[in-house]
């Protein structure tokens, strides 16, 4: 047992500190938390600022040489990602932490030859096409067709609350293959070039102001060789994407940072003679956010652990699905309680605390409790599958 | 004991609900989050028709002489329909402080108008400093003739930019206690050095920040004695938050209902999401909350109506409702999953909404912080 970092891990994270801190925009501080990266500026930004990393040889760091790795330490790797979370900056996206461990695991070699190097170069913006306006929870009952005909697949359906909007290259997708046998065993995973004829993506209008997106497909093809895994497998492949999915260490670099800000704020901020870390209600209930966080810390380190060691938590990838996202939103409301009636002022509004941050951040991530599996959803993982209760 | 509403409360929320279904659609609602003015003429001048602007006033003032029980069964109407405009803001923090405090000609000059839909009044009395106590009132009034001079900064006053007066708490002199030296003013919305900027509110209604540079007001003005307007302070602050307590109470109360509703309809693994314990559960809770939000609401308002103390009352009102509205937000999302962050959807307009009126007129820290202070001494 250790809980401590290399010295070459703590020094790596210093160096990834100091590289933030040079190319990142200088009004970073300003903007932190407030970009829209699926609206075309902040999308450029993104994909500009990924690819800065990917030529420092950062982004996939962990990976194999050969595919555009570097065979780096998994602990390595977990910190930059954490670091970068923290800041709030672009960095490992799902592509990633989700489509190349995927493939690492399903893909055949000439998958892993052009899809893991392309996303080791950040070539792509990826949005996931899960989700249909009928089914979400209920994954496994998606109506999406795709039907083999010559080399391709043509798909006709619907996904919906991805991202695509923002300039998405590529879909990973699960669509129906099979409708003659039991909904698990008919689905496959693939992966689709948004720029393909009879895509059409609408915004859908959130109410923290940003946008998720309805795609929709007519008679949309798809080269056979850009299936993942076997045909009527691919359940199998989008369930163990979304372990990668619900864990990572991200969960926890933007919590810190959210608890450093509140105590800053609170030991900063006049309230009645005193600071208003000085309100008992508010101490209390900040100190225990920030006990949370410690154990989150350690949920997240340990899941990265697993994984290096090439297994695929799951339990453990819904526990910190529910413990991260939850947390989060606490630790938000306790912001806007921090705030008093100013709470309710929106970034760009004049006397707005910490630049309207809490406020947005707030509204932003109530979707982190729904998004990637409700928490509903997770506590039936953990319950049925990780500890061996009865199915309700 | 009785906790039911009496023959008139009960007809003037059923009228306000069909009222508001016919003409406060939440397709005026989401055309009004974006409307620069927030509300309109016609709409107020609607509800001017109906009785509304004068439902707490005396006969003698052009009012219906209604008590606070039924201004709060209204509001909780208002809050389901998401209704937008000044209306608390005119009638109940204006004009009531105005028929309690102000001198006969005050009364006179302003309440048959608010009562007949010609006047639009708007509360400035938070400051940058964010209280709502006396403590907060920093704003200058000077001696100026027989008037005075005011020099400050207003901020969160709602619909500013419509407003034809505002009522002011002002600072006149200072003591030991924080509500020594308080004095209220009329001021006319148009008065020679005042300036308006708007802010963005959670809830995306008007609210505006209001500078005052030198504004003259004249005696007329006064509200209530020079320097003793520390009561009027906490008169505003028990009024407004039991109203947000009511506006709270609607609007978790339609949370509620349209959770209920969608999981009915909605279907997964083959059967209504409904049937899931995890989500009944979660409506369960949210019941509980309404249920305890809705008696403590009208336990502190009945005590308001009946001219009895309620500072304990409405605290203790206020510190439930805005934490039962922060639960109740969290499972009424929960339950929806992503349907229910869609601005096409209801369920957030009231999440915005019911966020602006938790924190409005004493939040949850301020209300425990009462309570522990007037309770548990
Ligand atoms: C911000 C955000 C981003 C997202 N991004 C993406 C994306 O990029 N790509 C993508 O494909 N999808 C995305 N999603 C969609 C997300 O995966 C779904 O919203 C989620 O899986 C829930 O599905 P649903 O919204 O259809 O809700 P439903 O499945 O209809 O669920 C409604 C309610 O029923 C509950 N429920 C359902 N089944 C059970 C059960 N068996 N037991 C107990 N409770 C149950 C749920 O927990 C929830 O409370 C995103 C969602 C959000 C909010």
């Amino acid at each position: 047992m250790d809980f401590r970092f290399a010295p070459e891990e703590e020094a790596f994270r210093k160096e990834v500190e100091g590289f933030l801190r040079k190319e990142l925009p200088s009004d970073w501080e300003e903007r932190e938390g407030l970009v829209d990266f699926e609206e075309p500026e902040g999308a450029a930004f993104a994909r500009d600022f990924r690819r800065r990393l990917a030529r420092q040889g950062w982004l996939t760091m962990a990976w194999p040489k050969e595919y555009g790795g570097q065979a780096a330490s998994p602990m390595r790797q977990l910190v930059f990602r954490e670091v970068g979370s923290y800041w709030g900056a672009p960095g490992a996206d799902n592509s990633v932490n989700q489509v190349g461990p995927i493939i690492i695991m399903h893909g055949t070699e000439e998958q892993k030859k052009h899809w893991l190097t392309g996303i080791s170069e950040a070539r792509w913006v990826w949005a996931q096409g899960y989700s249909e306006p009928g089914h979400g929870s209920d994954l496994a009952s998606l109506e999406t067709r795709a039907v083999e005909d010559g080399d391709d697949f043509v798909i006709n359906g619907s996904k919906i609350w991805n991202g695509a909007h923002g300039n998405a290259d590529m879909m990973f997708l699960l669509a129906r293959t099979n409708t003659e046998v039991r909904k698990h065993r008919g689905i496959s995973f693939f992966l689709l070039d948004m720029k393909t004829q009879g895509i059409t993506v609408t915004k859908v209008p959130m109410m923290w102001g940003k946008s998720r997106a309805l795609v929709t497909f007519d008679d949309v093809r798809l080269p056979k060789a850009n299936i993942v895994g076997e045909k009527d497998m691919g359940w199998y492949v989008g369930a163990a994407l979304l372990d990668f999915e619900r864990s990572g260490v991200e969960r926890y670099g933007r919590q810190k940072r959210l608890v450093d800000m509140l105590v800053k704020y609170g030991r900063e901020t006049r309230y009645d003679g005193g600071t208003v870390l000085d309100r008992p209600g508010i101490k209390r209930e900040l100190v225990d956010c920030y006990i949370e966080t410690e154990a989150l810390r350690w949920v997240c380190y340990n899941i990265a652990s697993l994984q290096s060691q090439g297994q695929v938590p799951n339990k453990e990838a819904s526990i910190c699905k529910i413990f991260g996202p939850e947390l989060l939103q606490r630790t938000y409301r306790l912001g806007l309680r921090m705030l008093g009636p100013l709470a309710q002022l929106e970034p760009g509004s004049k006397w707005a605390p910490l630049r309207g941050r809490i406020e947005n951040g707030y509204l932003d991530n109530f979707g982190r409790t729904v998004g990637g599996g409700t928490s509903e959803v997770n506590r039936n993982v953990i319950a049925m599958r990780g500890l061996g209760l009865p199915r309700g | 004991m009785d906790f039911g509403l009496n023959e008139v409360q009960k007809m003037v929320q059923s009228s306000a609900k069909e009222f508001l279904a016919r003409e406060c659609p939440k397709s005026y609602v989401r055309a009004m989050e974006k409307d620069e003015k927030g509300f309109t003429t016609e709409l107020w001048q609607k509800i001017a028709d109906v009785g509304w602007l004068r439902l707490p006033f005396p006969e003698k003032y052009g009012g219906d002489g209604q008590d606070f029980v039924t201004l709060c069964a209204l509001l909780e109407e208002v809050a389901k329909a998401c209704l937008p405009g000044p209306y608390l803001s005119t009638v109940g923090l204006c004009g009531i402080p105005i028929l309690e405090f102000g001198s006969e000609g005050l009364k006179q000059e302003h309440l048959p108008k608010i009562a007949s839909g010609q006047r639009i009044m708007s509360l400035a009395l938070t400051e940058p400093n964010g209280r709502y106590d006396a403590a907060g009132v920093e704003m200058r009034a000077t001696q100026a003739g027989a008037g005075f001079d005011l020099n400050g900064t207003k901020i969160l006053v709602p619909y500013a930019n419509s407003a034809d007066y505002f009522v002011v708490a002002a600072r006149t002199g200072a003591g030991r206690d924080p509500g020594v030296g308080v004095t209220w003013l009329v001021v006319p919305a148009k008065a020679r050095g005042i300036t308006m900027t708007p802010l963005r509110s959670i809830a995306w209604d008007r609210q505006y920040e209001v500078v005052f540079k030198n504004v003259y007001v004249g005696p007329e003005g006064l509200l209530g004695g020079v320097g003793q307007g520390g009561k009027i302070v906490d008169r505003v602050l028990l009024l407004g938050a039991t109203a947000s307590s009511a506006l709270i109470l609607g609007g978790i109360q339609a949370a509620l209902d349209i959770t209920v509703e969608y999981l009915k309809n909605r279907i997964a693994f083959g059967r209504p999401i409904g049937s899931f314990q995890a989500l009944q559960h979660h409506c369960a809770n949210m019941a509980r909350d309404v249920e305890g939000a809705r008696h403590i609401t009208y336990s502190a308002a009945w005590r308001i109506a009946e001219g009895l103390t309620a500072e304990r009352e409405v605290v203790l009102a206020k510190a439930f409702v805005s934490a039962a509205s922060q639960r109740i937000t969290v499972l009424s999302h929960q339950s929806h999953g992503a349907i229910g962050f869609t601005t096409e959807y209801d369920l957030q307009l009231y999440t915005r909404r019911n966020k602006a009126y938790e924190v409005t007129f004493g939040d949850v820290d301020y209300c425990a912080e009462k309570v522990a202070e007037l309770a548990l001494r």
